[in-house]
């Protein structure tokens, strides 16, 4: 792929070899040439970059450097950003706009980066292919007869294809992790809470993270690092300290246990997946890691859980989306039918879909048997990390059960789409930090991504152990 | 029929809070001005706003809990109670349901002043909520207008258990409730604005009986009078259903001021399924110690307490600490005023507290513009006020001086002091001139002497006038009359 990275364009920067212009003209030029036949980019504010791109260049020029001087990131369309359309992929939304910026684009904005447009995703973040996108799908970088995964679809081919440094998704079940395995980058889901949800759309808001795509763990991290921290504005935001920039480079992992659940490792794996898995374990092993098999038994009733859960959350967070103040306003003679027909053409299929059962899940009499229920089951699964934990310092598992599928392959069969996120939902269910890396490419030339998992919190052993898988898989 | 059954009532009552800003957001709580001038993008439900709770709201409800005795949850919980409705912007309003801040207590109210008519009426529980938008419904042009002003304001809401037997007792406690949050400061306590409003429930059984039979819930009732209206509207209604062995519906009734009577709106079949859940936006609401104990300390003395006080330390008649207590303002300043006076020791704190009871029942209530008065706005502040009273405790000044004493303080800010040495309003003392001006009188009467003398005693009250009269300025009546009685005495 393109290859640039941050990190090589920050070194760039400082040596004079280029600006902060230049690079993003280069990125609009790429955007132009590849994103007619990837729909990655939904808009892209070339103006406006360039402008910041000029500012923040007079800025070099006295010597001053920010935190992300001249990172160019793209912006999944469900994060607000002041007089920006929104749109969340959804014809509801498809000509609001923001009245404010988000809490994590202010502090990239402060931190120098720049916003260089709005990546397509799934309407609403639901799904998992970006085939459910109002704007049609995104191809997935590698082969385009194929999806880049979902939902933050349009982050991830952007990053994989060159088109910016970073991009901003949102993972509530694997919509960061999936889509970076399939487009063979690295996704980031951090802690829940970590990183502040003011301005973020919410889909379910106990599950809802925005975390960094990224060509290397070290970009990633260096969003994390700026995008993390308390916020006033967030009430379920935690201020703990943000991940230390180590440098993981060449450092033993002597003492370091690693977790294998085997649960994640059942009949339904793709063979090759599974290879990168052992693979991996062997690299870790070699590198000094003790590799441990853990069990976390739990793990069969995640998708169950995570869909009563989410869909009840989701079916109360779009309730808002009724046509009378703002977004797609359908007339109609009475309310009652205004309601109906705005919500019934706002929406997309699939999210009626979840709003239908999450209503469902909540009613008077089904709240017992299904809402809380799965909540005993969130709960239980967070045991289980809390147990395996207890044992090793990360967990290894593959991101998905399957490379990126052809387009189209899924969309007929909800149940199937919703199996692609099994191994990433018990992740948000515990709220802990997750990260997808790319290891390799199978036959067909898809990349294989593999998941490490940490507790709350400890996102550094995601960037030691990742960084030594990062630094093996490209030697 | 009325003491065949007995009506079964519970209140539901929301107090809109006093705070600076919304529940949730750092919008202004103002519904008062123009529509929608405080709607920032949470107040509007936008896409990406969180919820953040206000510490001042919870503040207000916890002196609520405490001034009813509740028992105070450590952790309690928000919830979503959903429903459709254009005024209401995020589709769900955010509540507490299973958990609420305040469980328990009670409130205590007494029938026609006495207290040995004191009833206890339980509360079930007291949680804080935000207040939805406002709809106004043009019919000439067949829209709806929404303000969303109120969209979000904190409320605390007050539900009591079934204790009420009647529409005067239902009446008594709404005004309790409303003397306790004006006195806590926690709500104005304005019904026609809607910042205080009540919902009841009333069911009818048989006198004496413990069940609990089918009840309506009466939604609408904005004052006083409507509520006891409804009430006993309702009662009738229910009674001659029951009368007539016909069931009363299970249903939300909407009381019609100008039909005078209550009206279905909805039946329960049509009742909303409101979908609580547990708001994952807002971690649990938890008190600590610390917190509660600085809201002990910001607490008031209540009404209840202050009439023990007054009756009890300053000798005051029940009626008269009522009516000193009824508003706290009028409280408080008689307190100020009573512990002005007390600094000095030169009286008995009986005489201060009755003497300044007297004079700011006679003549200072009237004067201040109705329940709304606020101390701060009232011209004749306490330390004034006492001076006045202080000339009256020191004799220096007789009761009809201390009136138009008063009167000119209201439109001036002089001291009393100054008044009276303008006014020529000191009590004179000087024996030897009023003496004089007593012999004059009598020499100028001295046929009424003999009347007296000759057993009219009854007199007195004339020659007094008649001194008091001729005389330049304000001598004091009892030097006057002992110098008559002397007189009129020793002559004989």
């Amino acid at each position: 792929m393109h290859g640039a990275t941050y990190a090589e364009a920050r070194c760039a920067l400082e040596n004079g070899e280029t600006s902060c212009e230049a690079l993003v003209s280069s990125f609009l030029d790429r955007i132009e040439k590849k994103n007619p036949e990837l729909n990655a980019f939904l808009r892209v504010d070339a103006e406006a970059s360039l402008d910041r791109a000029r500012t923040l260049d007079e800025e070099r020029a006295h010597g001053n450097y920010r935190e992300l001087t001249g990172m160019v990131v793209g912006v999944k369309d469900v994060i607000c950003r002041k007089d920006h359309l929104l749109t969340c992929g959804s014809r509801m939304l498809s000509e609001f706009k923001s009245l404010y910026t988000a809490t994590a684009i202010e502090r990239l904005e402060q931190a120098g980066a720049i916003m260089i447009g709005a990546t397509n995703c799934d309407e609403f973040a639901m799904g998992s292919s970006n085939e459910l996108s109002h704007f049609g799908p995104v191809a997935n970088p590698h082969d385009p007869s194929r999806v880049p995964g979902g939902s933050s679809g349009g982050s991830a081919a952007a990053v994989a294809s060159g088109l910016c440094h970073t991009a901003l998704g949102t993972d509530t079940g694997g919509s960061i992790r999936q889509p970076a395995a399939f487009c063979g980058v690295v996704g980031l889901k951090p802690t829940y809470g970590r990183v502040s949800r003011y301005g973020l759309v919410a889909y379910a808001s106990s599950f809802d993270c925005i975390g960094p795509f990224a060509n290397g763990i070290k970009d990633a991290f260096r969003v994390l690092r700026v995008i993390s921290g308390a916020d006033p504005r967030d009430a379920t935001s935690a201020n703990a300290e943000p991940p230390k920039d180590s440098d993981p480079d060449g450092s033993s992992l002597s003492g370091l246990r690693v977790g294998l659940p085997q649960e994640f490792l059942d009949e339904g794996l793709d063979e090759n997946i599974r290879g990168a898995v052992t693979q991996t374990a062997n690299t870790l092993q070699s590198m000094g890691a003790e590799v441990i098999d853990v069990s976390l038994p739990m793990t069969e009733y995640g998708i169950a859980a995570y869909y009563v859960l989410v869909t009840a959350e989701a079916s109360s967070n779009l309730a808002r989306y009724d046509g009378v103040r703002y977004g797609f306003r359908a007339e109609a003679a009475s309310l009652r039918e205004m309601y109906e027909a705005s919500r019934s053409g706002g929406f997309g299929a699939e999210v009626k879909r979840r709003i239908m059962l999450g209503t469902y899940v909540l009613s008077a009499g089904y709240y017992e048997s299904y809402y809380e229920r799965a909540q005993r089951v969130r709960r239980l699964i967070w045991n289980d990390f809390d147990q395996a934990f207890s044992k090793v310092d990360v967990l290894l598992t593959p991101t998905t059960p399957t490379t990126a599928f052809k387009l189209g392959e899924k969309m007929d069969d909800p149940l199937q789409m919703y199996l692609s996120d099994v191994y990433t939902v018990t992740a948000n269910l515990a709220g802990i930090p997750a990260i997808s890396i790319p290891t390799r490419t199978d036959k067909a030339g898809l990349p294989v991504g593999i998941q490490l998992l940490a507790p709350a919190f400890e996102e550094g052993r995601l960037l030691r152990v990742g960084g030594a898988i990062e630094n093996a898989t490209s030697d | 029929m009325k003491d065949q059954f007995e009506a079964v009532i519970g209140l539901e009552v929301h107090c809109q809070l006093l705070t600076e800003s919304k529940a949730f957001s750092g919008d202004k709580a103002s519904f008062q001005s123009e529509p929608n001038q405080y709607i920032d993008p949470l107040s509007l439900g936008h896409p990406g706003t969180l919820p953040v709770y206000n510490e001042h709201a919870v503040k207000l409800t916890l002196k609520m809990g405490l001034a009813t005795h509740s028992t105070i949850n450590e952790r309690s919980i928000f919830a979503r109670k959903h429903y459709f409705y254009p005024d209401l912007p995020k589709g769900y309003q955010i509540s507490q349901y299973e958990q609420p801040i305040c469980t328990g207590g009670y409130i205590e109210i007494t029938e026609g002043g006495d207290p040995a008519n004191t009833r206890r009426i339980r509360l079930i529980r007291i949680h804080v909520e935000e207040d939805a938008g406002r709809s106004i419904h043009d019919a000439e042009s067949e829209s709806s207008l929404l303000d969303y002003n109120r969209s979000g304001v904190p409320l605390i809401e007050i539900v009591t258990e079934p204790d009420l037997r009647t529409p005067q007792e239902a009446q008594i406690t709404m005004r309790t409730i409303r003397q306790l949050v004006r006195y806590l400061d926690i709500c104005d306590g304005n019904m026609q604005e809607g910042s205080l409003r009540c919902d009841a429930n009333i069911s009818i059984r048989p006198t004496g009986s413990s069940e609990l039979r089918q009840k309506t819930e009466i939604k609408n009732l904005n004052s006083f009078r409507f509520l006891e209206r409804a009430l006993t509207y309702e009662i009738n209604r229910q009674v001659s259903l029951l009368q007539k062995r016909q069931p009363v519906a299970a249903e939300t009734r909407l009381w019609d001021e100008e039909a005078g009577e209550t009206r279905s709106m909805r039946s329960k079949e049509e009742a909303h399924d409101y979908r609580y859940f547990p708001d994952p936006d807002l971690p649990p609401l938890l008190v600590s110690e610390s917190l509660l104990r600085t809201v002990k300390t910001q607490m008031t003395s209540l009404p209840a307490e202050r009439v023990a006080k007054y009756t009890s330390d300053w000798g005051l008649s029940i009626h008269d600490s009522e009516v000193l207590t009824a508003e706290r303002d009028v409280a408080d300043y008689f307190e100020d005023c009573v512990s002005h006076l007390i600094v000095d020791g030169k009286y008995p704190v009986e005489q201060i507290a009755k003497s300044v009871a007297n004079f700011l029942m006679t003549h200072v209530l009237r004067t201040l513009k109705g329940e709304d008065a606020r101390n701060e706005e009232f011209v004749v502040d306490s330390a004034r006020f006492s001076q006045l009273i202080e000339l009256r405790l020191g004799d220096r000044i007789s009761s009809t001086a201390a009136v138009s004493i008063f009167e000119q303080m209201l439109i001036s800010a002089d001291a009393p002091v100054t008044i009276a040495e303008d006014r020529a309003l000191f009590q004179i003392r000087d024996t030897a001139k009023i003496s004089h001006v007593v012999d004059e009188v009598l020499m100028q009467h001295s046929d009424r002497v003999a009347t007296y003398r000759a057993g009219k005693v009854g007199l007195i009250g004339f020659f007094m006038g008649q001194v008091m009269a001729k005389y330049p300025g304000s001598p004091d009546p009892k030097i006057v009359r002992a110098l008559l009685e002397q007189k009129l005495g020793s002559n004989t």
